[in-house]
C-alpha cells in the first residue's frame, strides 16, 4: 500500500560532523541581498541503478533531477545562490568522495552539496554530504532510504537538512500546500480542493468541483483537512481525511459554519457559526463532539486562530464598528483589541513561533499583508497590492503564503487569482506555481521531522 | 437580546435614513452614495416586485428603497402563501473572504427580519450567504461592487 502521508525515511548513517567549527552561517533574520553562493553537484548514480530508475520513474538521470529539486528550493528561499552546474569541474562521483576544494573555491562556491543515489532492494537510497569549501571539510552527511516514487521528497528533505545546518533553523521544504484551485467565470467560479508539494509539484485534486469549497486548513499531522463546503447548498464546516477521502460535516449546527481551523493539538476545530445575522466563535471537540461557545457578542466574530500553545485565540471582530483584530484566552475570557492602526484588519493567524500575528489590512483601497506582535505593537506591512489576503505561515515561521487577485475590466477580463509567498523580512516576494488559478493556501507542518 | 437587536437595527435604520436624505443630492448615475439604485441586474418575482436589495460598503442597513422593495415582496408573499423563499446574501470582492461570509449572512438576515416585521413567517424564509463567491457583475469598479452587495430573494419551491 502506498501511503500518501506516511513516508518513512530511514537515516542509515550520520558521519561525524563538527558543528562548532563551521564557518558558513546564513542570517535569515534580515533581508538577504547577498545570497550565499553554493554548488549543488548532480548526485552520482552508477549505470545499473540509473537504468532501474529510468524504467521505474521515467527519469533519465535521477541524480541530476534530485539535484535540481534541491537547487530550486535553495534559489526560491532567497538565501542561497546555486551556481550554474556547467561551471563545475569535478565529476559528481569523485566530488562526493573527495572534493577538490580549490576548484570549488575558484567558481566562488562557499558550500557544496554532493551525493550518491542507488537502487537497492527495490528501494531508493540517497546519501548526501554538505561541504564547507573555505574550511575545506564535510559539515553534514546523511543517507535516506525510501520508495523510488518519493524521489522529490528526498530532494526536499536534503534541502531542509542543509537549510537547518546553515541557518540554525528548521527548514520548510518537505511540506505541502493545500489550497483552492479555481477555474471559470468570476460570476460562477468552479472551486476544488487541491494539494501540492511546496514547490508546486505533485498536484492532486481532492474534490471534483461540483460544490463550492473554501478555506482548507491542515491538522497538525497533515492527515486531515477542515474546510467550508457548500455541499447541497448548505455551507458547513467539513472534515476530510486526505488518505481515505472520507468527508464528514463538523457538528450539527442549524446554520452556516465557516472559518474553521484546528487547535494546535488537533483535538478541536474552532470556527464561526452564523445565525440570525450574528456570527460567533465555537469549538467542537473531535473526540466527544462537545460544542462550546467561545464568543457571545452581537457583532461578527470570525477567523479564529489559536496560539501555538493553545492558550490564546486571535480573531476578527467588528464589535468596534469595523473589522479589527482581537486576542482572548482560549475559554473566551479577557477579550482585548490589538489592532489600532488606520484601516480595517482581517484574517489574523498566529505564527508557529508564537511571537507574531500575521494579518490582512485594508486601507485606502489597498490590501496589505502584515505582521504585528501579539499585543498589537510593532506592526509591519510586508506587501501592498490591489487585492491580497489570507496569509498562512511556513512551519518555521519565516515565510508567509497568501493569495492575490488582479483587477478585472467591466467584462471581468484580466482577473486572476494566484498564490504568492514573501519572507517575514518583507523580501523575496514570489509567485508560487500552480496548475490553475488558486486561493486560500494553507501550509502544512514538516512532513518528516 | 433579540429586543436589543431590534432596537439596534431600528436605530441604525433611522440613522441611515438621515444619512441618505442628507446625501440625496449626491446622485451619481446608478448609485446613491455607494448603494446601487439602478435596475440592470434586478429580476422580478412578480410584476413590480423586484427580487433584490442593495447595500452600502461594509453595511447591512436597509435603505429606504430596500425597505420599499421588501414591503412589496412581503405583500406578494402574503398573497402567495404557498411560496417559500431563500434570501441569498452577498458581499463585494473588496473584503476578506471569511468576514464577507458573515457580512452576507447579516445582510440576508436584515432582509429576513424586515419581511418578518411585515407578517411573513420565519418558517417560510431561509437564508444563505455566499460572501463574495457569486458576484453578479464581474467588473472591478465601484458600480460593479454596488450591484454585488445585495440580498436576493429567490423562490424555494
Amino acid at each position: 500500500m502506498k501511503n500518501f502521508f506516511y513516508i518513512y525515511l530511514t537515516v542509515i548513517f550520520l558521519t561525524f560532523t563538527n558543528k562548532s567549527f563551521a564557518l558558513i552561517e546564513v542570517d535569515i533574520t534580515r533581508g538577504n541581498l547577498n545570497p550565499l553562493p553554493m554548488a549543488v553537484s548532480p548526485l552520482s548514480v552508477e549505470k545499473e541503478s540509473k537504468d532501474k530508475f529510468k524504467d521505474q520513474l521515467n527519469l533519465n538521470d535521477i541524480g541530476l533531477e534530485i539535484s535540481k529539486v534541491i537547487e530550486n528550493n535553495l534559489r526560491q528561499s532567497g538565501l542561497f545562490n546555486p551556481l550554474d552546474q556547467k561551471a563545475f569541474l569535478q565529476k559528481p562521483n569523485i566530488a562526493h568522495v573527495k572534493p577538490r576544494f580549490e576548484d570549488w573555491a575558484l567558481i566562488k562556491a562557499q558550500a557544496l552539496i554532493t551525493g550518491e543515489v542507488k537502487f537497492a532492494n527495490d528501494r531508493l537510497r540517497v546519501e548526501f554530504r554538505l561541504w564547507d569549501i573555505l574550511a575545506g571539510k564535510e559539515i553534514l552527511a546523511l543517507a535516506f532510504t525510501t520508495v523510488p516514487e518519493n524521489w522529490r521528497r528526498v530532494g526536499h528533505i536534503i534541502t531542509d537538512k542543509v537549510y537547518e545546518r546553515l541557518t540554525g533553523e528548521k527548514g520548510y521544504f518537505d511540506t505541502r500546500i493545500i489550497y483552492v484551485a479555481e477555474e471559470g467565470l468570476k460570476t460562477n467560479r468552479i472551486k476544488k480542493l487541491a494539494i501540492m508539494d511546496q514547490d508546486g509539484f505533485n498536484t492532486k485534486y481532492l474534490t471534483l468541483g461540483n460544490e463550492l469549497v473554501l478555506t482548507p486548513r491542515f491538522n497538525p499531522t497533515n492527515q486531515m483537512v477542515t474546510y467550508l463546503s457548500y455541499f447541497k447548498n448548505l455551507p458547513r464546516v467539513y472534515l476530510l481525511d486526505i488518505e481515505t477521502g472520507i468527508q464528514e460535516v463538523v457538528g450539527d449546527f442549524p446554520g452556516m459554519t465557516f472559518a474553521p481551523r484546528f487547535s494546535p493539538d488537533g483535538k478541536k476545530i474552532i470556527m464561526s457559526f452564523a445565525k440570525d445575522g450574528n456570527s460567533d466563535i465555537y469549538t467542537m471537540d473531535l473526540d466527544n463532539r462537545v460544542v462550546e461557545k467561545i464568543t457571545n457578542h452581537p457583532s461578527i466574530d470570525t477567523s479564529p486562530s489559536y496560539s501555538p500553545d493553545g492558550k490564546f485565540i486571535c480573531f476578527n471582530s467588528d464589535r468596534s464598528g469595523y473589522q479589527q483584530i482581537y486576542v482572548m484566552r482560549s475559554d473566551g475570557s479577557k477579550v482585548k483589541r490589538i489592532s489600532f492602526g488606520n484601516g480595517l484588519y482581517g484574517t489574523p493567524v498566529w505564527s508557529p513561533r508564537g511571537d507574531l500575528i500575521a494579518f490582512t489590512k485594508l486601507h485606502k483601497g489597498k490590501f496589505y499583508i502584515g505582521v504585528m506582535r501579539t499585543d498589537g505593537t510593532g506592526e509591519r506591512l510586508l506587501t501592498e497590492n490591489y487585492y491580497q489576503e489570507a496569509p498562512s505561515w511556513s512551519p518555521n515561521g519565516r515565510v508567509l503564503i497568501f493569495y492575490r487577485e488582479t483587477k478585472s475590466d467591466s467584462k471581468g477580463k484580466g482577473f486572476s487569482a494566484k498564490l504568492w509567498s514573501i519572507d517575514l523580512t518583507g523580501y523575496n516576494e514570489k509567485m508560487v506555481n500552480t496548475e490553475t488559478d488558486a486561493s486560500d493556501p494553507s501550509w502544512s507542518s514538516l512532513l518528516s521531522d | 437580546m433579540s429586543l436589543n437587536k431590534i432596537f439596534r437595527n431600528t436605530l441604525l435604520i433611522v440613522f441611515a435614513s438621515i444619512l441618505l436624505s442628507a446625501c440625496a443630492t449626491k446622485q451619481s448615475g446608478k448609485m446613491q452614495g455607494d448603494v446601487y439604485t439602478g435596475k440592470d441586474t434586478v429580476e422580478y418575482l412578480a410584476s413590480g416586485v423586484p427580487d433584490r436589495v442593495f447595500f452600502a460598503t461594509n453595511e447591512t442597513v436597509l435603505t429606504t428603497a430596500s425597505r420599499e422593495t421588501l414591503r412589496k415582496q412581503a405583500s406578494w408573499l402574503r398573497k402567495n402563501s404557498k411560496i417559500n423563499v431563500v434570501l441569498e446574501g452577498h458581499a463585494d470582492e473588496r473584503g476578506t473572504r471569511e468576514y464577507n461570509l458573515a457580512l452576507g449572512e447579516r445582510r440576508a438576515n436584515a432582509a429576513k427580519d424586515y419581511l418578518m416585521t411585515y407578517g411573513i413567517s420565519g418558517n417560510r424564509i431561509s437564508v444563505i450567504s455566499y460572501g463574495k463567491e457569486r458576484p453578479v457583475d464581474s467588473g472591478s469598479n465601484p458600480l460593479a461592487w454596488s450591484k454585488n452587495r445585495r440580498s436576493v430573494t429567490v423562490k424555494a419551491n
